[in-house]
């Protein structure tokens, strides 16, 4: 990009103050993420064929976010990517979980003083 | 940059005020490339945020009646073929992780690897899919899609299936608790079927995509399609992290 | 490149219309229908809301006409259930949602900010065909033979007793929402990306503010009603779901996610209108918005809090009592920024040298009547006042107050004020507050009598009532019919002015936005160079000080 350009329009950057330099992940990164999914998927599998009782859920449910994690962090770059996406991200689950959370206030408590 | 950025800017209202050099599929409303690029990706992500809300009502659904009909989503979730799951998994990671290179590729501008690597993506999306087909296929011949054809047989007198181990081990349901198994099939064909749907059009945006790269227009700096058909791509394989543990893993030991 | 790099201000007296502008840079049918122009967009917004407005309207004026009688003689029941039905959606879905936001936000967020267009033409234009797309489906709906289940869709009786064409209309608003998601998508990353330099958050009009955190409800809200109109399109087509209590599943799942979204969805509605409202009532007075920031935040907390309310719409559904305690408090929240927004209008006023002008009394109009409709939203939001005034024509007037007395007035105050500015003319001013007075007069005449009647007892949803509720009755179909005209005088003179009306000049209210500083209509890349925005928002100084340097410059 034209340095001399960008300096005369936009002095302090006040066009895109969120603005992230861009980062290119090399193939070796995403090798090693590749790795982790595959063993993840491993663990998963054979943690379904252990009885832990109640941890059962709990344990896959956790390899199924740490996963997730990776690939929004690696495969999807947010980990080098501007606040701004970070906090996009970041909203967009936690109005999900406000979906999940205050639905549930009802079903939890529907049944209470009634028996 | 810029070994590529040849071609002058030619819109009207700014050529008369400054050498602005850009590439030809910079639009004229954004002031720089980079802008343009950001924005692009930005609006990616708010595509996905809507995504999550989508599915999150379903997964929502699926975790309300999962709690009120726990033996049902138990036994109809342990009829799932765990490794046909586990290899669709797999494929799927794959699929992501060639998608990754892809975007690797177009960033260092290697056209070969490019394709290469969108085809790889493309087949393994395919490779998924043709798996689930087989899943739908036993789901059919089980008549275990919701609807009129439904039958609880299997989950009533689970002795009389000794080809399907899993099923053939449980305990029979009352037949009013298998009833609601078609609510667990309901939920799994809603998921993993807008699941595949989702597939099936990053498919067809991969073959236009491939077509596109092939003619090096990916190749030459401008990256941001495939970069965000690649968070596209990697989302959908996200939403299938999620699907596969809770549809076909979390019950193999249900709570007596 | 200061403020000198903006059009300069023709005179009004000797205003002339731009000889180029967004609306003769291209001719022909086409080069609307395939344009990336948000500008032109916005027109075929207005062209095609005011279309299904008119809909909307004729439905409800047989509602009216219907409810005229105690009897139910002029339709019969079911055929009743369809015209409120397809009065809500098509008010709802096709008028109120995209109505502010669609029109006058995409003409002017990319102008007032600064840019060229919104950061994805393409997108802006897709969203409008599927807009129209919408209309296509829910007018098909009606021509086969209409719907009967409540704009609410509400199950087991939409997926199960009803044999109308529920499958089109839930498609045709499923497809409806994704324009909606596209226009707030778009919104947002053109207010995060593509401010002109300078323009920093916290000198953004509040119309922008306000239609940000609009945007926000809309990309997070909107896919939610989406799963869940798709799960009761397949529970009708494949018979099995997870909404029929006779197979197991929860009626009231359904409305937890359908409210998810429509709750949200009315601070979609009211929020760009409250950000016309700080624009005309900061111009009329020709002072800044009192308390700038606590206006600005209120609408993102508006946009936050619309979020943890929905359940009030389910008390006497059947969900747990405490759950309910919690959302009722949690309901009384909303009041607060509301409040806020009220309180800082009622002090920007105070002081100021307030003119009335048409968009002016439309504004206060807005005023009062969100604040009745407001504050009668807080007894409803009362767990124990709910319960005796829920599904009575109480909630019909709370809610027309909010959405006809707030958002309608907020539209025609708005579209009053950027008339000049998207058509270069000016409308009639006598005519047009005549207008206004008669559609507050004839609102009022509407809707006041219906929170009686609900207060009374009178369901909604009903063509027949009790006798005694007549009276009251007949003065609500007669306010309509006063509202109609009120609403119907804007098309005319509106039309009219096109041709006839006095050239408007750049800026004939002498308001400080950044869009009255260029030409109207605009050009289509509206700033000949890129502005730069070095003053806060509703500067009235600057614009004086920037008036009279052109003055002596010129002389």
């Amino acid at each position: 990009m034209s340095h001399a350009h960008t300096d005369a329009h936009d002095p302090s950057n006040v066009t895109n103050p969120e603005h992230a330099e861009h980062h290119i992940v090399t193939p070796l990164q995403y090798v090693y993420v590749f790795v982790t999914l595959l063993v993840g998927t491993g663990i998963t599998v054979g943690a379904a064929y252990v009885d832990m009782g109640v941890l059962n859920p709990i344990v896959a449910l956790a390899i199924a976010c740490f996963k997730a994690s990776i690939v929004i962090l690696f495969f999807m770059h947010a980990a080098y990517q501007s606040r701004l996406i970070k906090i996009t991200i970041a909203s967009g689950f936690f109005v999900f979980l406000v979906l999940i959370a205050m639905t549930m206030t009802d079903y939890l408590s529907r049944t209470w003083g009634l028996w | 940059m810029d070994s590529a950025l040849t071609t002058p800017h030619t819109h009207e209202a700014h050529a008369h005020e400054h050498e602005h050099i850009s590439l030809p599929q910079h639009r004229h409303h954004f002031e720089t490339e980079e802008q343009q690029r950001e924005a692009g990706s930005f609006g990616m992500w708010l595509f996905l945020l809507t995504e999550i809300m989508f599915f999150g009502g379903m997964f929502f659904a699926y975790l309300l009646y999962r709690n009120w009909y726990y033996p049902a989503f138990a036994a109809a979730s342990n009829q799932l073929n765990v490794p046909m799951g586990a290899t669709n998994t797999v494929i799927l990671i794959s699929s992501g992780f060639f998608m990754a290179l892809g975007v690797w590729a177009s960033e260092v501008r290697k056209k070969k690897t490019l394709v290469i690597m969108l085809l790889l993506t493309t087949i393994f999306g395919c490779a998924f899919l043709g798996v689930k087909y087989f899943e739908y296929k036993e789901k059919y011949e089980l008549h275990h899609i919701p609807g009129n054809n439904f039958s609880i047989a299997m989950f009533v007198n689970p002795q009389n299936y000794p080809q399907y181990p899993d099923t053939y081990a449980e305990k029979p349901l009352a037949p009013d608790m298998a009833q609601k198994t078609q609510i667990f099939f309901f939920l799994y064909f809603a998921m993993t079927g807008m699941h595949a749907l989702h597939m099936i059009i990053g498919i067809g945006l991969l073959v236009w995509l491939i077509i596109r790269a092939q003619r090096g227009d990916f190749t030459n700096g401008y990256v941001a399609p495939i970069e965000n058909f690649g968070l596209y791509w990697h989302f959908v394989d996200i939403v299938w992290l999620f699907l596969f543990p809770l549809l076909y893993l979390i019950n193999r030991h249900p709570l007596h | 490149m200061s403020a000198t790099s903006i059009v300069s201000l023709p005179d009004q007296s000797t205003a002339t219309m731009p000889k180029r502008h967004y609306i003769n840079n291209e001719h022909g049918l086409l080069s609307w229908l395939l344009t990336a122009d948000h500008k032109r967009i916005a027109i075929l917004y207005l062209i095609s809301i005011t279309f299904f407005f008119f809909i909307g309207g004729a439905f409800a004026g047989l509602i009216r006409l219907e409810l005229l009688t105690p009897q139910s003689d002029l339709v019969a029941a079911d055929t009743y259930n369809k015209f409120f039905t397809m009065h809500g959606i098509v008010m709802i879905f096709l008028f109120l949602v995209p109505s502010v936001p669609a029109t006058l936000g995409n003409f002017l967020i990319p102008i007032m900010l600064g840019a060229k267009d919104l950061a994805f033409p393409k997108i802006n234009l897709l969203s409008w065909y599927l807009y129209m797309i919408g209309g296509t489906l829910t007018l098909a709906a009606l021509v086969l033979g209409g719907v009967d289940t409540g704009w609410t869709f509400t199950t087991p009786l939409s997926t199960h007793y009803l044999n109308t064409h529920v499958v089109t209309a839930a498609t045709a608003i499923f497809v409806a929402g994704f324009s909606s998601i596209f226009t707030g998508l778009n919104f947002i990353v053109t207010i995060h990306r593509m401010r002109a330099p300078g323009m920093t958050w916290f000198r953004m009009p509040l119309f922008v503010w306000s239609h940000y955190a609009a945007s926000l409800l809309m990309v997070l809200g909107t896919p939610v009603l989406a799963i869940a109109i798709v799960l009761v399109a397949l529970e009708r087509l494949i018979g099995i779901g997870v909404f029929d209590p006779t197979k197991g599943g929860d009626p009231l799942l359904f409305q937890h996610l359908f409210w998810f979204y429509s709750h949200p969805a009315v601070y979609i509605m009211i929020l760009p209108g409250m950000g016309v409202i700080s624009e005309v009532i900061s111009t009329f007075s020709r002072k800044r918005v009192f308390g700038y920031s606590a206006v600005a935040f209120s609408s993102v907390a508006i946009a936050l809090f619309g979020f943890f309310v929905w359940e009030h719409h389910m008390f006497i559904m059947g969900v747990s009592n405490y759950s309910a305690l919690v959302f009722s408090l949690l309901t009384m929240l909303v009041a607060v920024p509301s409040a806020i927004k009220v309180f800082n209008w009622a002090f920007t006023l105070q002081k100021g040298s307030i003119t009335f002008e048409t968009p002016m009394l439309y504004a206060f109009a807005f005023i009062g009547l969100f604040t009745i409709g407001g504050l009668t939203g807080v007894f409803l939001g009362a767990l124990g006042m709910d319960i005796h005034l829920t599904e009575t024509y109480f909630i019909v007037a709370h809610f027309h107050y909010v959405m006809v007395g707030g958002m309608l007035m907020a539209f025609l105050a708005g579209i009053h004020f950027w008339w000049p500015k998207m058509t270069g003319r000016m409308y009639p001013e006598s005519l047009s507050k005549l207008s206004a007075v008669t559609s507050f007069i004839g609102f009022n005449l509407t809707f006041m009598p219906q929170f009686i009647l609900g207060y009374l007892g009178m369901p909604r949803r009903y063509a027949s009532y009790p006798a005694e509720f007549q009276v009251l009755n007949v003065l609500s179909t007669a306010g309509a019919t006063v509202l109609g005209v009120g609403f119907m005088l804007p098309l005319l003179y509106l039309g009219w002015s096109l041709k006839y009306g006095a050239i408007a000049g750049a800026n004939p209210w002498q308001a400080t936005g950044l869009e009255w500083q260029i030409q109207s209509p605009p050009l289509t890349e509206n700033f000949i160079e890129t502005p730069i925005m070095d003053h806060e928002a509703y500067d009235y100084e600057w614009l004086e000080n920037k008036t009279k340097h052109e003055v002596t410059t010129v002389g």
